[in-house]
């Protein structure tokens, strides 16, 4: 039995490009199928933690319903962004990755959950810590481990690095804080100029939300009732400054004044795929923008040149880990409601292991762009043309 | 608020080993404890810094005169304009030269242009915003640039880049006391690598006066920060395996700068190599290169050579082609030699 769910389960991998969760779900209900699909749970319904809002009279439901197949799904992704996030960790310590590299992990449930709530035609935009939401955006671990080590296989040809990762309607991954805000706010005119029904996502940081031109995106998609989310990921800390010692007013989802805002438990991927459903709901129905705030947690620190343990304690990490982890919430509920066997999750563990090592493989084999990446793509050209170099006589052709 | 300029030759005084990040503490600290009105803030800077430049001087001197500001780098400089014209010594910290950027209107449009447009009423020259600067190695698009030529176009301010500890210190010192907002960058490569004796009391060295490192005949070589030490090297290189003779000048103060040091060294060797991390379009070797064929136009045995950084964003991977290294400098040489 196990080992026709692991043959059954690699067959359609194997056929399959992207998006490993869906195929494993597939996999896993066809094995079931085949075995007894009496014994587990098609779909449960947990309650949730109530928001707080602000100017809002109703908030989002306060109970969620889970399909086994939405759970498997959730589960494998974030256990991905998990171990893929560890993995960059062990081979930045390997000197394979360098530069600078914000890792995602304890916040998992964010990019999980948003998604949830959202489509893939929708559109996100974000900073820095930003590996976790190209994965959800479409990304696979393949291309994302390429571009940290800079190889020509990365998701931007090697020429971005780690906090410089797109795909298909998902901007970024920015460097510089607080500037994907604004940007965020022109991709929602967009939507709502072309007319589409779709939205923008726009998140940023607790030490973001005190930069200037945050509020003027406030006021300007206000204004003109743009449809965006604004989605301030609290994880209590900006670089090491603590959130009590950097703002004036700690109650991110109030910031915004006269846009309504909700404050979410953000290591609940319930909690964040429900406030999202029903932020999109009201973006989509012509209201305006909406801001979420999610508290929540990022086990490493700022970046890999940070320990992470000067500014808050060893304690109060193994703290957040233990008891909210979102990962060991999910797979609680799941096990405790009979919807996944502890065997089949340990499958997906093992699988999600295999998908990495060879993504790691691949990163660390791919070779690095040729060298007239170095001035390719600075401008649109119809023609190639010569870019100075270091010398007078040195030249290379930018091709785009 | 001037503090105390000590006029001495700093060379003969007492001093500590010190790297280019403690120098910066030393200057501040002297300052701090002679100008009861200087205050010093930025991001982070209570601890330490992100950079260690700051450590020790808040536990030192009070919390009311060392604090952190929260991200926002438009509001750190406007709010240090508000407290320079009211009398503070302000000495503002930008994380990294590549963040400066949110407050390049608070620089170009108010501090530099106070004094003028107040008909000298009102000026910030208490002002002096410091950023670490230039290429680390790892640093990819928006922790390695260069930004001087950026301020270098703007009348009213001053930017000043050191080469290591002793001139640091020294220069650092100079911005505080000078009249006038100045922009300090500090090279982020050297802040560990670069170690010297350097004195312990203040001391200033002057603006705008560029510095001969190394007198020579044939080639003037003209670079500052990090590129000093890469020139140093080509000069080296040059004697031994060509057998020619560099002079090697320091400009230190880019705005406004010595035209006097390099057109008169020029006029002595006929040959001029610029060198910076900066892309070359618009760098700031092309206003010294401007400047000195007006000058020396007669002079001149070579068309002046500029060894810069491509015209690209700076790079992640490719960093290591990007940079002007000495391999890059030398072959200017060879080719300025053999005109």
């Amino acid at each position: 039995m196990q080992k026709m769910l692991t043959i059954i389960s690699n067959v359609l991998r194997g056929s399959a490009r992207r998006n490993g969760a869906q195929v494993v779900s597939e996999g896993a209900s066809l094995v079931v199928a085949s075995r007894s699909y009496a014994d587990f749970t098609p779909e449960a319904t947990f309650d949730i933690k109530k928001v707080d809002l602000h100017r809002l009279e109703e908030g989002p439901p306060l109970t969620s319903t889970l399909t086994r197949e939405e759970g498997l799904k959730y589960y494998r992704t974030m256990q991905t962004i998990r171990r893929m996030e560890l993995k960059a960790d062990q081979l930045y310590k390997q000197k394979i990755i360098r530069g600078f590299c914000h890792l995602y992990d304890g916040q998992e449930a964010c990019a999980v959950g948003i998604e949830g709530g959202i489509t893939l035609s929708d559109h996100l935009i974000t900073a820095y810590r930003a590996h976790g939401y190209t994965l959800t955006r479409g990304g696979t671990v393949r291309e994302i481990m390429a571009e940290l080590t800079g190889r020509r296989g990365g998701i931007a040809k090697g020429k971005g690095g780690s906090m410089h990762m797109y795909t298909k309607n998902f901007y970024g991954g920015n460097g510089i804080v607080g500037a994907q805000v604004p940007l965020g706010a022109g991709v929602a005119l967009a939507c709502k100029y072309l007319g589409n029904d779709q939205l923008c996502v726009s998140l940023y940081g607790d030490g973001a939300a005190n930069q200037g031109q945050i509020f003027e995106t406030y006021n300007m998609s206000s204004l003109w009732k743009l449809p965006i989310i604004f989605i301030c990921e609290n994880n209590q800390y900006a670089m090491g400054t603590s959130v009590e010692r950097s703002a004036a007013s700690t109650e991110y989802y109030k910031r915004g004044d006269y846009i309504p805002g909700i404050r979410v438990d953000g290591m609940d991927v319930l909690c964040v795929r429900e406030a999202t459903k029903f932020a999109a709901a009201h973006c989509r129905s012509g209201k305006g923008p909406i801001l979420m705030e999610l508290q929540t947690y990022r086990y490493h620190g700022h970046s890999m040149s940070d320990p992470g343990v000067s500014y808050r304690t060893r304690e109060e990490i193994q703290e957040v880990r233990s008891k909210s982890d979102p990962i060991s919430m999910l797979k609680d509920r799941m096990l405790s409601n009979n919807m996944a066997s502890i065997e089949e999750l340990k499958e997906i563990d093992i699988a999600v292991r295999k998908e990495i090592e060879d993504a790691a493989q691949f990163a660390t084999t791919d070779p690095e762009p040729p060298l007239d990446d170095l001035c390719s793509h600075i401008f649109a050209n119809d023609q190639p043309f010569e870019v100075r170099g270091a010398t007078p006589w040195t030249k290379l052709t930018s091709t785009s | 608020m001037t503090p105390t300029q000590v006029d001495v030759n700093f060379r003969l005084c007492p001093t500590t080993k010190m790297n280019l990040f403690q120098s910066v503490t030393s200057a501040l600290d002297n300052t701090l404890a002679s100008d009861p009105t200087a205050v010093i803030f930025g991001e982070d800077v209570a601890f330490g810094g992100v950079f260690r430049c700051t450590v020790g001087l808040r536990d030192k001197y009070g919390k009311d005169r060392v604090f952190n500001t929260p991200l926002c780098e438009q509001g750190i400089v406007g709010f240090g304009i508000g407290a320079a014209v009211a009398g503070a010594t302000a000495i503002a910290e930008i994380q990294f030269a590549d963040y400066i950027y949110p407050a390049f209107d608070q620089i170009v449009n108010e501090a530099a242009k106070y004094r003028y447009r107040s008909g000298n009423l009102f000026d910030c020259g208490n002002l002096t915003i410091r950023a670490p600067w230039g290429c680390v190695g790892h640093g990819s698009l928006y922790h390695s640039q260069s930004p001087e030529a950026f301020f270098a176009h703007c009348p009213g301010i001053k930017v000043v880049i050191p080469r290591g500890p002793v001139q640091c210190k020294g220069l650092l010192l100079s911005c505080i006391a000078d009249q006038n907002p100045c922009i300090f960058f500090e090279p982020k490569i050297l802040y560990r690598a670069a170690v010297e004796q350097v004195p312990t009391e203040a001391y200033t060295i002057p603006l705008s006066q560029a510095e001969v490192i190394q007198e020579g005949s044939d080639v003037t070589l003209v670079a500052w920060g990090t590129q000093i030490h890469v020139l140093r090297e080509v000069a080296n290189m040059a004697q031994e395996k060509l057998g020619v003779s560099c002079e090697l000048i320091d400009l230190q103060t880019i705005l406004p700068w010595d035209t006097e040091t390099v057109c008169k060294s020029v006029a002595k060797t006929g040959r001029l190599l610029i060198s910076h991390e900066a892309p070359i379009t618009g760098g700031f070797a092309a206003e010294i290169s401007s400047t000195v064929q007006e000058e020396c136009f007669l002079n001149l045995e070579a068309p002046i050579a500029r060894v810069c950084g491509y015209d690209t964003p700076f790079p992640h991977i490719f960093e290591p082609f990007y940079i002007p290294d000495k391999w890059k400098c030398f072959d200017a040489v060879k080719k300025l030699i053999s005109f």
